[in-house]
């Protein structure tokens, strides 16, 4: 009976670890292909907020997720576009761009909100369905933990070696990491720099989105002011935990779904604790990642990551 | 025999600023043509119009006698031009075959480089070049990474080859090396446009096309002139910065390392166990590849960076790990390598530069407050003394030229020291002329019986100005030379990791 009820348990957190990493690794993959091009993009917060905001808003129009999901692509798209339009065009300080991306979310997406939803009582719309792949999902603890879920959590999976592939096997994938290290390369080949860099930012921007689809629409029928709460900001932490490398990010988003995972299991049980404790606990490990990767050097950051290219500079 | 480059009354201008005035020149099928001037005399901005990098204001550039339209340089690329710049354009973190492929046709999609890599191995082997394309760049030698870059440009089809200050970072034998292999390229039909400052490379150059201010002073065949002839069209006047100057009398101990180690920036070993002696009246050279620890040399003797192991004596006294303040007000100056970035706040204006360091002395400030009568007076005295160019003392740093620029660091250096100046790099970018003064200023300093210490990349400089020359590699001396026996050859193989005996062995090999 006890065995029963832990195994359950440990499942149980085990799934939700699954579950809440696929917000994660969309929107770190989506930050790392925009890092590795030598942007830094400190508006992922705001991009899901907008991206969340418009699969829910997809979504409740056309009772089809998939047209959510769509149009919550095309939200993180244009965030990143003027995030990229600001960085790579207009050459403005990237880290003040960032935040401010994410005030404007905070404003617009709560403003739209508003506008649209206001008359209603408790909006609501469709919601991804779970899709338990048939054979697989009836492996014990393995069936429940990894394929009981949601189509999108499967593509956030599958994304990790797709981005791996594209950016170390492809030609885009490289001229992308170059931009990151040094631009010039790009330049002086008769390349165009800003091009490139709006390709891979709006390429992120768009992974960033599908990160904020799940969200809403992935998770929940509802939409509420600063639904993502905090996972973009999580997401900059992974990728520099997961050292600028598709299998580090995947590895450091499992390991802050876990710790969220295991908080929400916590919280359930009961244990003579304030919550508040677990709910900061991501961010403590996050910091302590920090302060230890800070200590050992060798890091795959790109050279050139948040300064502009000018093509006079040496 | 038609020219197989024709740059014709080219003018560029920046802002206000007129960089290229209506210059002309041609460039025949296997020549080495060589562009001379001094900094801002035009030959990079030249080099990056043929190069499609900037885009000319008037004139026109003609390949084989048909007139480009320059918009990129993939224009100039596909004209056959092939250009190394100056400042390495490599990454860092990615392999040799990576660096030459990004960009070419050769990257597909998804990147399959087995033919790419073979036809770049049948380049190297054409050129007898030795090189690891899955090495990475970081991992190699300047003189490697400058293969990389010719590499690079040769794979990219280039028949004109524009070479930015090649051998700056070169050893002698590096430098030969490369001129053989020049020439061997001109014999296939190739044709190399070299910019450069040094006369010793101009004179294996076929022509010479003399750049000043801007204007284009004349083109001259090598074989009948002369490097004073040269000197003088580049400068407008004669100076000859070979001549042996005149010696001080050498005194006692100043400076003494004993083992002294310390770690670079990664944390890996950079000082591996210096000992050396700078006496009073003395200038001592050192002489090696940039990156052997010259830097971190500079740094632990003023205090900027911990010393591991070893001492530092200075003037008797102990001043290891001593902070970089109390070895400074101890009587020893410091003119870093990179002059604005460390040598200088660049957005802080001239007067506020010279006194930096000295802020708190009662000179400058009374109970906190800082006295600008005092200030501005000595920013006045102080242009005037060392004929910094420059609008007024509150002209911002940043605006000043490389060598105005220098000449606010030394007077600032040398009104704070007392004792010993170390200068890495003090001529790296300058003009002849600010060299010139330079020197005669470093050489006033000697003779006031102050320890010297210079590390240079250029030979010729060291051996005109310096009593004692040593070799750093790897963080050690590894060869000393008195001013009258230096063996240019041997300190060349010294500074390329050749040890003493081997070096003596492969020079005689050589020859």
């Amino acid at each position: 009976m006890g065995d029963l009820f832990q195994e359950t348990i440990l499942i149980g957190i085990f799934a939700a670890t699954i579950r809440i990493a696929t917000p994660l690794i969309f929107a770190a993959l989506g930050e790392l292909i925009t890092e590795k091009a030598g942007i830094l993009n400190l508006g992922v917060e705001g991009t899901m907020l907008m991206a969340a905001f418009a699969g829910f808003a997809g979504s409740f129009v056309t009772g089809n997720t998939l047209a959510g999901l769509a149009l919550a692509m095309v939200a993180g798209g244009l965030m990143a576009f003027l995030m990229v339009f600001m960085a790579a065009t207009l050459k403005v300080e990237q880290v003040v761009t960032g935040l401010a991306l994410n005030m404007l979310a905070a404003g617009m997406s709560l403003y739209l909100f508003k506008v649209y939803f206001e008359t209603l009582s408790l909006p609501t719309a469709e919601v991804m369905p779970y899709l338990p792949i048939p054979v697989l999902a009836d492996i014990p603890w393995l069936g429940p933990i990894f394929f009981q879920q949601k189509g999108l959590t499967y593509l956030a999976f599958l994304m990790v070696p797709a981005v791996w592939f594209f950016l170390y096997r492809t030609k885009w994938g490289l001229e992308i990491r170059v931009l990151g290290e040094n631009p010039k390369v790009i330049d002086t080949k008769g390349m165009s720099v800003t091009l490139r860099q709006y390709g891979a930012v709006i390429l992120g921007g768009v992974l960033i989105g599908i990160g904020g689809a799940f969200v809403t629409i992935g998770s929940v029928v509802r939409f509420v002011p600063d639904i993502t709460a905090g996972r973009g900001w999580l997401a900059l932490v992974i990728v520099i935990a997961g050292n600028w490398r598709p299998a580090g990010v995947l590895l450091a988003a499992l390991v802050f779904a876990f710790l969220d995972a295991l908080q929400l299991q916590i919280q359930g049980i009961g244990v003579d604790l304030p919550y508040q404790i677990f709910l900061a606990l991501p961010y403590v490990i996050a910091i302590v990642l920090m302060v230890a990767k800070s200590r050992r050097g060798r890091s795959e950051a790109p050279a050139r990551l948040g300064i502009p290219y000018f093509r006079g500079e040496r | 025999m038609r020219p197989v480059l024709s740059v014709h009354e080219v003018t560029k201008k920046f802002h206000q600023v007129v960089a290229n005035d209506r210059v002309s020149f041609d460039v025949m099928p296997g020549e080495i043509h060589c562009l001379l001037g001094e900094n801002g005399a035009g030959k990079s901005t030249i080099a990056e119009c043929i190069y499609g990098f900037h885009r000319p204001d008037g004139g026109t550039i003609s390949v084989r006698s048909k007139e480009l339209d320059l918009r990129s340089p993939s224009d100039a690329i596909r004209s056959g031009i092939g250009m190394v710049h100056q400042h390495f354009v490599l990454v860092p973190s990615m392999t040799v075959l990576e660096n030459i492929v990004i960009g070419t046709e050769v990257a597909t999609a998804i990147l399959d480089m087995r033919e790419a890599a073979e036809r770049i191995a049948e380049i190297c082997r054409r050129y007898n070049v030795e090189m690891d394309l899955n090495s990475r760049v970081s991992a190699l030698t300047v003189g490697q990474q400058q293969w990389v870059e010719i590499v690079k440009a040769l794979f990219l089809g280039a028949e004109i080859l524009i070479m930015d200050e090649p051998t700056a970072v070169l050893t002698p034998q590096e430098s030969r090396r490369l001129f053989a292999i020049f020439r061997e390229m001109c014999e296939s039909g190739m044709s190399i446009i070299l910019i450069s400052h040094k006369l010793d490379e101009v004179m294996q150059s076929d022509r010479v096309t003399v750049l000043r201010k801007g204007k284009k002073v004349g083109t001259v065949e090598t074989r009948a002139s002369s490097k004073s002839e040269l000197t003088n069209m580049m400068v407008g006047r004669e100076i000859d910065l070979g001549a042996p100057r005149p010696r001080g009398v050498i005194g006692s101990p100043m400076i003494e390392l004993h083992g002294l180690c310390a770690q670079g920036d990664l944390g890996t070993p950079a000082l591996n166990g210096m000992t050396l002696t700078v006496h009073r009246g003395e200038i001592v050279g050192i002489a090696g590849v940039a990156g052997n620890g010259q830097k971190e040399l500079f740094e632990t003797l003023t205090g900027v960076r911990k010393a591991t192991d070893g001492r530092v004596v200075f003037d008797g006294k102990e001043v290891t790990n001593h902070s970089p303040r109390d070895i400074q007000k101890a009587g020893m100056g410091h003119i870093p390598d990179d002059r604005f970035s460390e040598g200088l706040v660049p957005d802080f204006d001239i007067q506020s530069n010279l006194i930096l360091g000295a802020q708190r002395e009662p000179a400058f400030s009374k109970m906190g407050f800082l006295r600008f009568d005092a200030i501005r007076q000595f920013a006045r005295d102080s242009i005037e003394a060392f004929a910094i160019k420059a609008p007024s003392a509150q002209t911002a740093c940043r605006t000043l030229s490389g060598g105005n620029a220098q000449k606010v660091i030394v007077a600032r250096e040398f009104a704070q020291s007392t004792k010993a100046i170390l200068a890495n790099q003090p001529s790296r970018g300058l003009d002849i002329g600010v060299i010139e003064y330079m020197h005669g200023r470093l050489t006033d300093k000697r003779d006031e019986n102050f320890a010297i210490l210079i590390a240079s990349e250029e030979l010729d400089e060291l051996r005109s100005l310096a009593d004692r020359i040593v070799v750093i590699f790897k963080g050690q001396i590894v060869g000393e030379f008195r001013h009258d026996a230096v063996d240019l050859e041997r300190i060349g193989l010294l500074m390329a990791g050749h040890t003493g005996e081997a070096a003596a062995k492969t020079s005689v090999g050589e020859a």
